[in-house]
């Protein structure tokens, strides 16, 4: 009783520790002052002036062009992680079943390189893409960083596809070959089916990991003007000060996630609560 | 018909070759190379000559050492306490750990250094620490907890009902069998810690500039060889840690998610 008792107070402190950067974002999302820590006043002006797009009168509220600019980033941030996490899915189901099917030695060598862009920290893999592009003189912009993130998001569906490809009967793919299945659709009806589960959690943590990114999007972006949240907010903390908006929007972002992966939980809970009994 | 579906990975490997091998390559060509395109060792030369680029190299091991310890020292016993099943029987607790992550790292930097300036705290080595601690902590916790929770708990047992004190179990038993966990989690946490540049500004006031952010310099002045320099001593030292991890471990477990 008194291990578990310790051993709760434990998980409680650490959990206190890693929330409390976003507990404080979230409180100090209800006052307008500029910076965190200094308390002016419980309001929503922060909220209204980042639905607005800055156009509500709010005292310590951004211009319209800061908030509009912000909510670009947002946007962009969205739009880059969607579509490279879903090419990142095809390219990775499809280099997966081809590794599989691969002999040993190439197998290897393959997925040796597949290694490459995981062990490589952001830096390396954002200063080696910046050189390839000035290398190749590609002008930096949406579809550099795109590229930037699809390379390093596809390993990691390779790798949550492969161990469902083991998984699997062979004999089925092959079986619907024979009864007059042309490959593609054997692949969009038996493959694919089947492999589902390994490319959902390799398109969510592409998508999470190109959300978060900041170095890669750094370099690949260049000067075109672009920018993620990441680079926006590390613009702004260069300059020495947040978009206070950003507190009332990463409030939104993290109780959205929260909702999400709870009412997933819930389910999945539910269902094996089911299977069980 | 199965020899053929190996060609299904030639798209891929082409775009691996394409963003993954030939970037890695002008990495070295640039390090070599001088602003014409000559052959040159000043910039590698330039690594050990620099006096401020060897001093934030060492810094920079330095703390990475001492936040994957921290990392580790914090983050073992809570995939211990997730892992067990008379501790913690929810799956949620487990995900309220790696929560943080789905928040940009950037945003939750700045709010941890608006809370040291808010309490007064003045930015330096310590919220350094500090502050790193809390975003590579997930990353730590996560690796370990899959290798624990896939373990045989009946080891652990049988060790118990030979006559084995719980802290000779740990030591003899459940240690060394979650040593790929701790692995995957040390290299998850020791080379993005060396290689970070923002994270090092926001917590440090830019007092403390570590290896990421040197490199980051050198290309925001236009010094790209140098900084091309830079990067090919990190991607050395990371080749030299993984062939010496992979050998120690064998196949690479946990991982995240």
């Amino acid at each position: 009783m008194m291990k578990k008792i310790l051993a709760k107070s434990y998980l409680g402190f650490v959990l206190v520790l890693l929330y409390a950067p976003i507990v404080f974002i979230a409180i100090y999302s209800f006052t307008t002052a500029k910076s965190m820590g200094n308390w002016t006043g419980f309001t929503f002006d922060l909220y209204k002036s980042l639905f607005t797009g800055g156009a509500a009168e709010v005292v310590g509220g951004s211009s319209p062009e800061k908030v509009g600019s912000l909510v670009t980033a947002l946007e962009n941030t969205l739009l880059i992680a969607l579509i490279a996490s879903a090419f990142s899915v095809m390219l990775g189901t499809l280099a997966a079943i081809g590794i599989y099917n691969m002999k040993t030695r190439q197998k290897a060598a393959v997925q040796f390189m597949n290694n490459i862009p995981m062990l490589n920290p952001d830096i390396i893999t954002g200063v080696s893409l910046f050189l390839l592009f000035v290398f190749l003189h590609i002008s930096k912009g949406y579809v550099t960083v795109i590229l930037s993130h699809i390379t390093f998001c596809t390993p990691y569906v390779v790798l949550n596809v492969l161990p469902k490809l083991s998984q699997m009967n062979p004999n089925i793919y092959e079986a619907a070959l024979d009864l007059g299945a042309t490959p593609s659709q054997a692949l969009r009806k038996v493959m694919i089916p089947q492999l589902w589960p390994g490319m959902l959690s390799g398109f969510i943590l592409s998508f999470t990991m190109s959300l978060d990114d900041f170095a890669v999007t750094y370099f690949t972006a260049g000067s075109s003007g672009l920018d993620t949240l990441s680079t926006y907010i590390y613009a702004d903390a260069r300059k020495g000060g947040l978009t206070p908006e950003l507190r009332p929007m990463m409030t939104i972002i993290f109780l959205l996630i929260l909702v999400v992966l709870l009412l997933v939980n819930y389910r999945t809970f539910k269902k094996t609560k089911t299977a069980n009994s | 018909m199965f020899r053929k579906r190996s060609t299904w990975a030639l798209p891929y490997v082409i775009f691996m070759v394409l963003f993954v091998v030939l970037p890695l390559l002008l990495i070295a060509f640039y390090a070599m190379t001088d602003g014409n395109g000559h052959f040159t060792f000043s910039n590698i030369a330039g690594f050990f000559t620099d006096a401020k680029f060897l001093n934030s190299f060492l810094v920079s091991l330095e703390v990475a050492l001492e936040n994957t310890l921290i990392c580790l020292a914090i983050g073992y016993p809570v995939a211990m306490i997730l892992s067990n099943k008379d501790l913690n029987k929810s799956a949620v607790t487990a995900l309220l750990f790696i929560l943080p992550m789905w928040i940009n790292a950037l945003m939750r930097t700045m709010a941890t250094a608006e809370i040291f300036n808010a309490f007064g705290i003045q930015l330096g080595k310590g919220t350094l620490l500090f502050g790193m601690a809390y975003d590579y902590l997930p990353f730590m916790i996560y690796p370990i907890y899959n290798v624990l929770n896939k373990m045989d708990k009946s080891y652990a047992e049988a060790a118990a009902d030979l006559g084995a004190k719980p802290a000779t179990v740990f030591l003899k038993v459940t240690l060394p069998l979650s040593m790929p966990g701790i692995i995957s989690g040390v290299m998850m946490v020791f080379m993005p810690t060396v290689s970070t540049f923002a994270v090092s500004e926001i917590l440090t006031n830019n007092t403390i500039q570590l290896f990421g952010s040197v490199i980051q310099e050198q290309f925001y002045n236009m010094m790209w060889n140098q900084g091309a320099a830079l990067a090919l001593v990190m991607l050395i030292i990371i080749g030299i840690t993984t062939i010496f991890s992979s050998k120690k471990d064998g196949e690479a477990e946990g991982g995240l998610i």
